[in-house]
């Protein structure tokens, strides 16, 4: 299937204020929402972090594809949360819905089984409004 | 489909620069890079195999100014020609909003042009989306081999084999002389920005 989504501001503004709620407030460097084409929807960070966000929604939409089509080959479907661990910043990728992918790209004084909460949090509030 | 932001004012457009392997996709996104680095400001991302092909795609994010109170982005990606990778292809191609499809000239290549435009039509077909209905500018690559000696094909010959039915606009060009590929860039761009008025009409209100 292809994209066909539109967004009005008051999506928009409701989706960052779940971010910032949830994943700013608790101390995350950078939110990305984007979709698998590849889009940025909402980038949200906290005021210090300069990453090329139009380059890594391109390639976390590729990753996220390679995965899934390894995830075929043992039988899934896919796989709705991927992490990668960096020796400072980690990222960690959570599906929303169908056809959203939230980025979340934070340090090491964040927890990351707190952040796994908060995660499935904002992404079950944002499913409700898309 | 252009992913409008009404909040940002912003619209990300996709071009995809589609083909047959070795036919110098990567080089015109280089060149575009080169010639046009002020419009851009991020480096191209390129994911490539060990030996230098391209294995996912690459990159390059190309700002045009505004329309109708829109920043508008232009997003060019390359699809991985060799046969191989249709999945990644496919992938690519998901929300494509314009297409380059750049054929090799080189007499040798003929069959490769045909199969690749062939699996463009599939591929497109999947997203229920129609080749001869969506942006198309067909760029008939490597035409300054002609002059050392290596046979290419007549552009009458390329026409006939690969834009007969289509009719879309096509250039003669050489991604590695630059010669038309800033063209084939802003045929492109101006067929599909026109495709998305209406859409950007109604984001507009």
């Amino acid at each position: 299937m292809d994209f066909t989504f539109d967004f009005n501001k008051n999506q928009l503004d409701s989706i960052e204020n779940i971010l910032e709620e949830e994943l700013i407030g608790l101390g995350v460097e950078c939110v990305v929402l984007i979709d698998l084409a590849g889009n940025v929807i909402v980038n949200l960070d906290n005021g210090k972090c300069e990453h090329d966000v139009y380059s890594l929604a391109a390639l976390a939409a590729a990753n996220f594809g390679a995965v899934s089509a390894m995830a075929n080959i043992i039988g899934e479907e896919e796989f709705s949360l991927l992490f990668h661990k960096g020796e400072n910043d980690s990222i960690h990728f959570s599906k929303i819905g169908s056809d959203l992918l939230l980025l979340t790209i934070f340090g090491k004084e964040v927890s990351l089984g707190f952040l796994r909460l908060k995660v499935t949090e904002a992404n079950n509030k944002i499913k409700e409004l898309v | 489909m252009a992913l409008i932001n009404p909040k940002k004012k912003e619209v990300q457009v996709k071009i995809v620069y589609y083909g047959p392997g070795r036919g110098g996709k990567t080089t015109n996104l280089e060149y575009i890079n080169k010639k046009f680095r002020s419009r851009i400001k991020s480096e191209m991302v390129t994911v490539k195999t060990y030996n230098d092909r391209t294995l996912f795609f690459d990159f390059l994010p190309f700002d045009i100014g505004m329309i109708k109170g829109y920043t508008i982005k232009i997003q060019f990606y390359t699809v991985p020609g060799q046969v191989k990778y249709n999945a990644t292809r496919k992938l690519v191609l998901r929300g494509v909003d314009g297409i380059v499809f750049v054929a090799d000239s080189m007499t040798l290549r003929q069959e490769m042009n045909i199969k690749s435009i062939e699996n463009l039509r599939e591929n497109l077909a999947s997203f229920n989306k129609d080749l001869s209905n969506i942006p198309l500018v067909i760029q008939y690559n490597k035409r300054d081999l002609g002059k050392q000696g290596i046979p290419i094909l007549p552009i009458e010959i390329l026409e006939n084999d690969l834009n007969s039915n289509l009719k879309a606009p096509f250039f003669p060009a050489s991604a590695v002389t630059g010669d038309n590929i800033a063209a084939t860039m802003k045929k492109i761009i101006s067929l599909t920005v026109i495709s998305l008025r209406e859409k950007l009409d109604l984001g507009g209100k």
